[in-house]
């Protein structure tokens, strides 16, 4: 097994491992640190697939952001002391079972099916590539993006602040 | 057994099992909110599996960012609900949130 390989099994384990703790863990502060070996993981995973430009957002927008806004809020919706029972979780068996099938099934059709295969198989940087998709073909989805962004902000601020009654 | 596309394929299968049984097991709705996450990546490696191995272009990695970028914006609203939530109900627990069923 060469260096690269073992590095993906790492890098995988790593991923899958602490998205387990995510789903199974008791304490709701475990959970949402282990989310953060999940989105590193799979940053890593993107480079491994030669997606740079998407890695650097993975850690840019998932851990620098999208992390510390589940933190807060797991901050300020508990009482850090009490935290044992914080993190109830109810008909874990036939949700278990569920996802037991469900996974058989994606794994079955992912190993049977024969998927499409690129001419060649590149390792190039990305990032230009991407610019030009965005201001070309994704032009309309790119700016209805920015609407979006916008009208996210202005519905989290509205929903959050406090309402002064009279 | 080199790695191919299908490694990626059964990672991202068992990320969305994960984030799947959160969302169906969790009354905590920070943690419903973790497993939504959970399934966003899942999807993202998969565009992006494909982008690599598949098509060999970059849309796929395109539509990775688009999913991102709405993955930014569903956790800046989802939360600023549950904060309001928390405000009026005193807990987060998504079975106490039922006055619109009286």
């Amino acid at each position: 097994m060469d260096i690269a390989t073992a590095l993906f099994y790492l890098v995988a384990i790593i991923t899958v491992g602490s998205a387990a703790v995510v789903a199974f863990s008791r304490n709701i502060i475990y959970s949402a640190f282990s989310l953060m070996g999940t989105f590193a993981g799979v940053a890593g995973i993107y480079v491994f697939l030669g997606a740079d430009f998407v890695a650097a957002v993975q850690l840019l927008i998932y851990v620098g952001g999208i992390l510390v806004l589940i933190l807060f809020a797991v901050m300020l919706t508990h009482r850090i002391t009490d935290v044992e029972i914080t993190n109830r979780a109810a008909g874990r068996i036939p949700a278990l079972l569920a996802i037991g099938i469900f996974i058989f099934l994606l794994v079955q059709t992912i190993r049977e099916t024969s998927w499409a295969k690129a001419k060649e198989i590149l390792y190039a940087p990305t990032t230009a590539r991407i610019g030009d998709l965005f201001l070309e073909n994704y032009l309309l989805p790119f700016e209805l993006a920015s609407l979006v962004l916008l009208a996210a902000l202005i519905g989290a601020v509205v929903l959050s602040r406090k309402e002064l009654r009279e | 057994m080199a790695i191919g596309l299908t490694h990626y394929l059964v990672i991202g299968a068992i990320l969305f099992s994960l984030g799947l049984y959160s969302v169906l097991t969790r009354r905590n709705a920070i943690s419903i909110l973790m497993g939504v996450e959970l399934i966003l990546n899942s999807s993202n490696i998969n565009y992006v599996a494909f982008s690599h191995f598949s098509s060999g272009n970059v849309e796929g990695q395109v539509y990775a960012i688009f999913v991102i970028m709405l993955a930014a914006a569903e956790a800046a609203v989802g939360l600023a609900i549950v904060l309001a939530i928390f405000q009026i109900f005193h807990t987060i627990d998504v079975e106490a949130a039922e006055t619109l069923k009286e």
